[in-house]
Order: C-alpha cells, then sequence, then structure tokens
C-alpha cells in the first residue's frame, strides 16, 4: 500500500473554472482506482482522498492505494468433450484451447452443461501493478476534465486543455510513476510560486510531504486554508479603521481564492468627494472591476476604503508602492464613472426614449421603443386586474422610462448595471420614488438567490417585461430546448414564479399568459413552460420534495402562491399516522368509485348517503363538520389544519370500511354510499392529487 | 508617492526603446508600426496574415491603434481616439513564454517582489476577422497593462502553429511607471542636456481634439459611405480575381506569388476604419450594423483564406 500524489501544472486557469475541475479530477482519479480494484479495502473518500487546486495546479492525494491489482481466475468453456478426444486422444481442438488458456492439456477440466459434457480451463488473469493502471489510464481521465473553455497549442492539436500543460508529478509512495499528458511525462519535480520561490524546479518527496514542501516555496495548496487566511488578513487590515467592516461577498472571496497561491491583503483609501456618486456605481466599479471588496463603517454605509487581495505578501515598502497602484487605478475608474454620470444627465431619461427607437431589442420584435409600449400596456392591464393598491400612473411612467438608460454611457460601461442606473437616473431627475423604484427594480430577481420587487408597481413591471419577452420568444418559436437557452426565457420565467410567489401581488400566472400570447397556442406552449418553472421553483426554492411537487401541481398551479402553501402542507403532514392511514383509505374509496364506473358529482352535489346503518350515519356526520372545516380552511389557505382536519376522519373511516359494505344490492343505497364516497375524495382532492405521492416503502397510494 | 518617485521612471519613448530592445535580444524582427488606420496592433498583416499557414515567426512592433469612438477631446485622462500598443507574435510561443514575458516587465524597471502580478481570464475574439483565443489580461497592482493572447483561429481558419501575441499598452504602462493619473502628463521625452520634459500632452493633444472632432463632428457621412463602398468594391473585385490566380492550376508560379492579397488586405482595412468612423459619428444605425460587418467579415474572413492558399501554393512550388 502507498499514498498517491498526483499534480498538473499549469499556466493559470481561469479562476472560475478550478473548483469544478478539482471536484472532477478527484472523482476521476478515486473513481479509476476504484474500478481498477486499487482503493484499501473499506475505503472513505472523505478521509481517504483529498485535493487542492491553485491557479498554476490541480492535485489529488489518495491515501493507501493497493500495490496492485489481485489476479482474476475466470472459467473458461471450450470444445464438446466427444470433438476434444478421440479415442482417449487429445485432438488439436483441445490442443489449441489449452493453448489459448495458458494451461497445460493435462490440466483442462470437464464441466457438464445442459447441452452435454465440454472442456473448461481456469484461466488466470494477472493483476496489474498500481503503477502500470495508473501511468495507463490516469491521462485519460486527466484528458477528459470538463473546461468551459479550451485550447490547443501543440502542433498537431493532439489534445485540448484549458491551458498548457506545464509539469506534472505523479508519486506512488516515493516512486514516479510516469504519467504523459500534454506533452510532458509525470517526474517529482513541481515549481513554487512565481515570484516569491526561488523560480527553479524542487522535487516532492513523497505525497505526505506534498503540503508542507509547497508552503515551504509559497504556495498555499488548500483552497480551504487559503479561504481562511484570506478572510483573516481582510478582518485584520479592516481594523485599521475605526468601527469598519468589509462587506461580505462570497462570490467575491472564491473569486480571489482562486487568483491567488499565497494571498495577503491591502486596505486602501480613495478620496471621500466620490462618495458622492451613487453607492451601487462605486460598489461594482470595486467588485465588478477591480476584484476589491468595499468597507462600511459602523451604520453600514460605505467608507472611502476598499481592500485588494494580493498574490505576494508584502513588507512596508511593496505595501506602499502596490497600496499606491491600485489606489491611482481606482481613482482613474471613479473619474470616469462620475464623468458619465454627469455626462448622462445632460440628457434627461424622458428625452432617452425617442432615441430607444434605435436601440434594437430582437430583429423581429422591433426595437426597445416598441417593445417599451408593448410593457407599458401590459402592465397597465394588470394594473387593472388588480385595482386599487396600484398607482398605475408611477406604473406607466417606469414602463415607459424602464429601457432608457440601456442608451447611457453608464450603462454601457456598466451592464450589470443597468436597471439601477435607470432608476437612480430617474430619481436625480425628479420622477417619483414609485416609478423610480420600479424601474430599480425591474431585474429583481436576477437569480434564485435574489430578493422580490420592493413595490408592487416594480414587481408588476418585472413580470410585464418578462412576460413580453417571454411570449415575443415563443411567438417566434424561440423557446428553449434541452439545454439550449440562447435568450435565458427559464431565467426569465424563473424571476416571474419568485415574484408571484414571493409578494402579495393577487395575480396569477393565468393572466400573465392570455394577456400576452399572440394566440391560443402560444398560450398553451407558455403554460406547459410556466407550470415547469413553477415545479424548479417549488423543488429548487422551497426544497418540496419531487412527488408532493407533482401532487400538487396535478391540481393547479397558476396561483403560485397557492401551490407553494399547498406542497407546505403537505409535506408536513405526510409523515403523521393518521394521515397515512386516511390517505390509504382515500385511495381505497378512489378505486371503488373507479370500479363502480361512478362519475364524480359536479360542483354543489351533496353527500345524501343511504341513510342506513350507524357507521355511514357517523362517517356521514362527521364529513359534514369536517368537510365545512376543510373549505373554510383552505380559503384561508391554511392547508396544514385542513389536512390535519381531514386526519380526524380516521376513525369514522376505518369504521365505515368495517362494518358497511358499499356495494349494496339496492341500487338506491349504493348510489347513496357512492356518493359520500365521492365527496370526501374530492373535498380532499382540492389540495393535492395523492396518487402522486410515494410513501414509506415505496407503496404509492392513488392509481 | 516617494517609493516609485526616488527611482527615475522611464519616458513613453524610453519605455519602447526597452521592450524593443528586450524582443529584439530574444530574437524577434523589430518591424515598424503599419503605415494604414487600423483599431489594433492584431489588425496589421504582420499579426493578422503572419499568424496563419505553418511558417514560424518572432516579430514585435509598435503599433498606433485608433479607435474613433473612444475619442474625448483630449478631456478625459484615461481614454484616447489614438493610443500605442507594443505587439509581440511569437510563432510558436516558446516553453515558459509568460516567465519571458515577466522578465520584459523586469527590463522596464518593474521589481518583480513589489508588485501584485495576476494573470487572470480574458479571451480575445474579433468576429469581423473570424479570429479568436484564449488567453489572460495581466493585471499589476490593479491595473491590465498587457493583453496575453493564445490564437486558436484566424480567418475562421485552425491555426497550426499557434501563436502566442503580447500585446502592451504603452500608456497605461507609462502612466503606471510614472504614476501619472493623467496620460497627457507622461512624460514623453527628456531633453538629456537640459533635463527639459516633452509630455504626451505636448506631443499628442492636438491630434486628440482634432481627430475627436473630426470623427464625431465633421467627417463627411456620405463621403465614408462612398469611401467604404468604393474600398468594398475594389477588394471584392481581387478576392474574384484570386480565385482563378492563386490556384495550384496556374501554371504561372510568379502571378500567384504577386498576386497582391496584401493589397486586397488594405482595402478591407480601410473599410474597417470607415465603418469606425462612421460609427462614431452615429451614422451606422442598429439594423444596418449587423450588415455592414457582415460585408467587411466576408472581406477580411476571404482575405485570409486567400492569403493561406497563396502561401500554401507559392511553397508547394506547384506550376514553377
Amino acid at each position: 500500500m502507498a499514498d498517491l500524489l498526483f499534480e498538473i501544472g499549469l499556466e493559470e486557469v481561469p479562476a472560475r473554472m478550478i473548483a469544478a475541475a478539482e471536484a472532477e479530477l478527484l472523482r476521476r482519479t478515486v473513481a479509476l482506482l476504484g474500478r481498477e480494484r486499487l482503493l484499501p479495502e473499506g475505503f472513505d473518500e472523505l478521509s481517504g482522498a483529498k485535493s487542492y487546486s491553485t491557479p498554476r495546479r490541480l492535485a489529488v492525494l489518495v491515501r493507501g492505494v493497493r500495490d496492485r491489482q489481485d489476479d482474476v481466475s475466470e472459467e473458461v468453456v471450450g470444445p464438446a468433450l466427444k470433438i476434444a478426444y478421440k479415442d482417449g486422444v487429445a485432438t488439436p481442438a483441445a490442443e489449441a484451447f489449452a493453448r489459448k488458456s495458458g494451461v497445460a492439456v493435462a490440466d483442462l477440466k470437464t464441466v457438464t452443461t445442459p447441452k452435454g459434457e465440454y472442456l473448461a480451463a481456469t484461466s488466470v488473469k494477472a493483476g496489474r501493478t498500481a503503477a502500470e493502471v495508473i501511468a495507463a489510464e490516469l491521462p485519460k481521465e486527466v484528458g477528459a476534465i470538463y473546461w468551459a473553455k479550451n485550447m490547443y497549442w501543440r502542433a498537431g492539436k493532439p489534445e485540448r486543455f484549458v491551458r498548457p500543460v506545464l509539469w506534472m508529478v505523479c508519486l506512488l509512495g516515493e516512486k514516479v510513476v510516469p504519467v504523459s499528458f500534454g506533452g510532458k511525462t509525470a517526474g517529482r519535480a513541481t515549481l513554487g510560486h512565481r515570484v516569491l520561490s526561488s523560480g527553479e524546479p524542487f522535487e516532492i518527496e513523497s505525497p505526505e510531504s506534498y503540503e508542507a514542501q509547497l508552503a515551504g516555496e509559497y504556495v498555499l495548496v488548500d483552497v480551504e486554508a487559503r479561504r481562511q487566511r484570506i478572510r483573516k488578513a481582510m478582518d485584520k487590515v479592516t481594523r485599521e479603521v475605526g468601527g469598519a467592516r468589509w462587506r461580505e461577498d462570497e462570490a467575491l472571496v472564491d473569486q480571489v481564492t482562486h487568483l491567488t497561491e499565497w494571498p495577503d491583503v491591502l486596505l486602501g483609501s480613495f478620496e471621500p468627494e466620490y462618495l458622492a456618486l451613487p453607492e451601487e456605481v462605486l460598489v461594482t466599479v470595486m467588485r465588478d472591476h477591480q476584484k476589491y471588496f468595499a468597507v462600511e463603517d459602523a451604520e453600514g454605509k460605505l467608507a472611502p476604503h476598499f481592500l485588494t487581495v494580493l498574490n505576494i505578501s508584502t513588507d512596508e515598502n511593496s505595501a506602499a508602492i502596490i497600496r499606491q497602484g491600485n489606489e491611482r487605478v481606482l481613482r482613474a475608474r471613479f473619474n470616469d464613472a462620475r464623468f458619465f454620470w454627469e455626462f448622462d444627465q445632460r440628457v434627461p431619461l424622458a428625452e432617452r426614449v425617442k432615441l430607444l427607437e434605435t436601440v434594437t431589442f430582437q430583429k423581429d420584435l422591433g426595437s426597445y421603443a416598441a417593445k417599451s409600449e408593448r410593457v407599458r400596456g401590459l402592465a397597465a392591464a394588470f394594473a387593472e386586474r388588480i385595482g386599487g393598491t396600484v398607482d398605475a400612473a408611477a406604473l406607466d411612467e417606469a414602463a415607459r422610462l424602464a429601457k432608457t438608460d440601456l442608451t447611457t454611457e453608464l450603462v454601457k460601461e456598466f451592464t450589470e448595471l443597468q436597471g439601477i442606473i435607470g432608476g437612480l437616473y430617474a430619481k436625480a431627475q425628479g420622477i417619483s420614488q414609485i416609478a423610480c423604484d420600479a424601474i430599480y427594480d425591474q431585474y429583481t430577481p436576477a437569480s434564485m438567490d435574489d430578493g422580490v420587487p420592493r413595490s408592487v408597481e416594480g414587481a408588476l413591471l418585472g413580470i410585464a417585461d418578462r412576460a413580453d419577452t417571454i411570449a415575443g420568444m415563443f411567438g417566434l418559436g424561440m423557446e428553449p430546448t434541452g439545454s439550449k437557452d440562447p435568450f435565458a426565457l427559464r431565467r426569465a420565467a424563473n424571476g416571474i414564479v419568485k415574484i408571484l410567489a414571493e409578494t402579495e401581488l393577487s395575480l396569477t400566472l393565468g393572466p400573465v399568459t392570455s394577456l400576452v400570447a399572440k394566440d391560443e397556442a402560444t398560450t398553451d406552449k407558455m403554460r406547459g413552460f410556466f407550470r415547469e418553472r413553477v415545479e424548479f421553483y417549488l423543488r429548487e426554492v422551497r426544497g418540496q420534495a419531487y412527488d408532493v411537487v407533482k401532487a400538487v401541481v396535478a391540481v393547479g398551479s397558476d396561483d403560485v402562491r397557492d401551490v407553494a402553501a399547498r406542497a407546505e402542507a403537505v409535506t408536513h403532514v405526510r409523515g403523521g399516522d393518521d394521515f397515512r392511514a386516511v390517505s390509504a383509505a382515500f385511495k381505497r374509496m378512489k378505486n371503488i368509485l373507479v370500479q363502480a364506473g361512478f362519475e364524480l358529482p359536479g360542483l354543489g352535489a351533496v353527500a345524501t348517503g343511504s341513510g342506513q346503518g350507524d357507521a355511514e350515519g357517523a362517517l356521514m356526520r362527521k364529513f359534514g363538520v369536517v368537510d365545512a372545516k376543510v373549505r373554510e380552511l383552505s380559503s384561508q389557505r391554511a392547508y396544514r389544519a385542513a389536512l390535519e382536519a381531514i386526519a380526524t376522519l380516521r376513525p369514522e373511516i376505518d369504521a365505515f370500511f368495517d362494518q358497511v359494505m358499499v356495494m349494496d344490492p339496492d341500487l338506491t343505497v349504493r348510489n347513496g354510499r357512492l356518493t359520500l364516497l365521492a365527496m370526501i375524495v374530492a373535498s380532499f382532492s382540492g389540495i393535492a392529487d395523492f396518487s402522486e405521492i410515494v410513501t414509506a416503502g415505496s407503496f404509492a397510494l392513488g392509481s | 508617492m516617494q517609493a516609485t518617485k526616488e527611482k527615475k521612471a522611464l519616458t513613453f519613448q524610453e519605455l519602447l526603446f526597452a521592450l524593443q530592445k528586450f524582443w529584439a535580444e530574444r530574437g524577434c524582427v523589430l518591424q515598424q508600426p503599419y503605415d494604414l488606420e487600423v483599431g489594433a496592433g492584431t489588425m496589421s498583416p504582420d499579426t493578422f496574415l503572419r499568424v496563419l499557414g505553418p511558417k514560424p515567426i518572432k516579430i514585435a512592433y509598435a503599433q498606433p491603434s485608433r479607435r474613433p469612438a473612444d475619442g474625448r477631446y483630449g478631456e478625459n485622462p484615461n481614454r484616447l481616439f489614438r493610443h500605442t500598443q507594443l505587439q509581440v507574435i511569437l510563432k510558436p510561443p516558446p516553453q515558459r513564454v509568460q516567465e519571458l514575458y515577466l522578465d520584459s516587465l523586469v527590463a522596464i524597471g518593474i521589481d518583480l517582489r513589489e508588485h501584485d502580478i495576476k494573470f487572470e481570464e480574458d479571451n480575445w475574439e474579433w468576429p469581423v476577422g473570424g479570429a479568436w483565443g484564449v488567453g489572460w489580461q495581466v493585471m499589476l497592482d490593479g491595473q491590465e497593462i498587457t493583453q496575453f493572447t493564445y490564437f486558436q483561429q484566424c480567418g475562421g481558419m485552425d491555426l497550426d502553429p499557434i501563436s502566442g501575441e503580447i500585446t502592451y499598452g504603452l500608456e497605461r504602462i507609462a502612466q503606471f511607471l510614472q504614476d501619472v493619473d493623467s496620460i497627457y502628463d507622461i512624460v514623453w521625452a527628456r531633453d538629456p542636456e537640459t533635463g527639459a520634459e516633452m509630455t504626451y500632452g505636448d506631443v499628442r493633444l492636438h491630434e486628440e481634439q482634432q481627430f475627436s472632432a473630426y470623427s464625431f463632428d465633421y467627417a463627411d457621412v456620405e463621403k465614408l459611405w462612398e469611401h467604404l463602398n468604393l474600398y468594398e468594391a475594389e477588394c471584392k473585385a481581387l478576392l474574384e480575381q484570386a480565385k482563378t490566380v492563386v490556384s495550384e492550376k496556374n501554371a504561372d508560379a510568379l502571378a500567384v506569388k504577386r498576386f497582391p492579397t496584401m493589397g486586397a488586405y488594405e482595402l478591407a482595412l480601410k473599410c474597417s476604419h470607415t465603418f469606425n468612423l462612421l460609427d462614431a459619428r452615429g451614422a451606422i444605425s442598429v439594423t444596418e450594423r449587423v450588415g455592414v460587418m457582415a460585408r467587411i467579415r466576408n472581406l477580411i474572413v476571404g482575405v485570409a483564406k486567400v492569403y493561406a492558399e497563396q502561401g500554401r501554393v507559392v511553397a508547394a512550388g506547384v506550376g514553377a
């Protein structure tokens, strides 16, 4: 047994790709060793394997790799006995079989099969050594790693990889395994930090010493350790400013972790006069363009400082130089932003409406001016449905101006701030606060982790804008297929679903699709599309189980808040004994009704019963009470209480099935009882289709 | 402030000298700037055409690059109508080319231990030239100073061997070395006798003012369209002739060799620059834009294909 270390040294790998590639290299290496029967017995991936990465390397360490595969013996069946021997003498057929199997004729056996007696041999396939397997197979695994964008660099293009391979280390214990990939063959030499180390290759002694040896050459190869070092250093330098905190930004921490091998942090400052610019602009410049962290004061307001994460350690002299350089760059960027901010205001948003005629939204759907007009109409229609609470005039103004910021220099420079910039300009130009906020929030939520618009007007504008895009694209037959969604229509629909689910807006998907689609066929396609998005939302955002989602969506998904409430209620009660018993009983009722060919009565039907039998009477009386309660609770979306009320029917239902024969020969009695069952089933079915629910032991209720 | 001011930073022209000397000493041919309007060093035939085909080359040159829409009448301290790139093409790229590049920073007075250097992903693409590559922007203390690209395709054709392209932004680096906030304050030259300084502003401000005014206010839109059409027509005519002349079936080897593909390329470059002027002038509507770009793409990609074929036919010695 020996530990395996594999490191591949590369020219700087894009930060966004490193984490996934590191995980994939680990997964592939462990899978390879498992497949090749080289993992130790009882191998546990958490303690037995580890992966590393920096911008310049990916590495994996697997402990206790077996020295060689076990030999495998298998029985091979040869020619029939009567062909193999003539008069007790082996024929050429027997000899050939023995040769092929690697055994002497004398060692051949006889086996009895249904077709008669046959010759057989035990052939032993010798196991390969771990070094052989790794040298032969690991290159294929490395070559198969997925990269979002790769390149070729060698003449004749023998492989594509993320960046040129510079070196590889592959050690099994202390021995080198000569793995070859990308024109390099693994040895034991690696490189340290580009600047801080000597720059000369140095040898890794053993897998165990890898981490420490690299740390000695200024490479912190463990990603988590690097992340923690960065966080600590940021805390420390921020303390130089009394009461200040750096603004948490996990994605950015992640990014800088993957941009450094030996990180350090510097605090820089900028002139307080720039704080007059909108905070959104300042933070975007710092985060997106410079990868700086913003610093805020004790009240949470932006402070005139920033943090930059370096890939080098500093002394007082170099810290001063690097700080000064970064401060100059930021000053230039802020200057640019201020120039644009002031320049753009010379042409107010209202005058920019006309300019939108020259900005194409989509070639068959016209300009942004045309889109804005459509969105205005749609937003007005939504507002009318909702009534009183909406400021229709402010919503209309917001819809008219929403896209005008696309013509500003600031948005051309910071495209990620579209909408937000429009909202800020609108505010600076004295437009009503409600309209400003709606413009500002129009692209919220940008992702499923994001919030929702702050106002009903912002929510309606966001829905109208996205619905117009989806309907337009669907109308052109450009709906998403499989992994292809070039116009991000799924994200747009997810945004609508999230807004409907997480605001108090009294709007359902029905009008969102029917008011915007150009024809019936498009409406239908959009409905199906939205149903999928609702399911996605319930699963991914609300964490509901797959079967619960299916069950509640089957009853209807137009009202997103309602379907979410039903899903939560079902999840809550599904484990209870009474609920399970009642569910099973309902499934039985449903089957009886189906077998009787009984049509479920329409709304307004009355559970008549047959008027015979104590158990039936008891069930009828209890159902009357429970049904009224369920209706009342359902109308308040108190679905959990409604389901719990239904579960209280258990004793009466049990008694009913014990004592009552539903399929009474008397037709009137029978129909009375069937009607009762049908009403019970109907009362239950308004919340979810329980035939979709998977119960313990994967016993599915319903048909 | 004191930290960098103690050592006297290179002037703008010394910076150019130092980089040219560095690359010349590493085997690069020093070429002069291309004498036609281009938007980037990549568009010079010394890059765009030389990266095609199998022939290795190491070449470096400074390239004034015109981007009419970026002009700011000389009023913005960080934006220029015309900036200067130092372009290095290494075909094929040598081993440890990044280290070679870092050595060039040392050669212009940057002590790597006193700075924060990162190679951050930045992929380059010139759709009009059917060209793209992967690479990095090199960040020095938060400033992008160089674009480093491994060319993968050019003229819509896979490259084999590939080229490494290093593009230094000279103004940015000079600003960095001299620690000045405005491009116009860069010291361009210092008189060795008197110590008198000429700044970037002294040398170039009037150009920025006048060319911004030309691009945004004066350029005659109608004439520009005519120019564009004329250049395009002539380029297309040449590409048409290339179909019969540049062919292995052509027995006249000299005619193949002399076919003016580079002339066609210049005409295509003229179209590109004229397009940029029209764009700066706000004369290209969104609907027209895609169409005009496709026209220019046809020319440039067409030229690249002819150039590659010409190289192949000439190298094969067919018809000789």
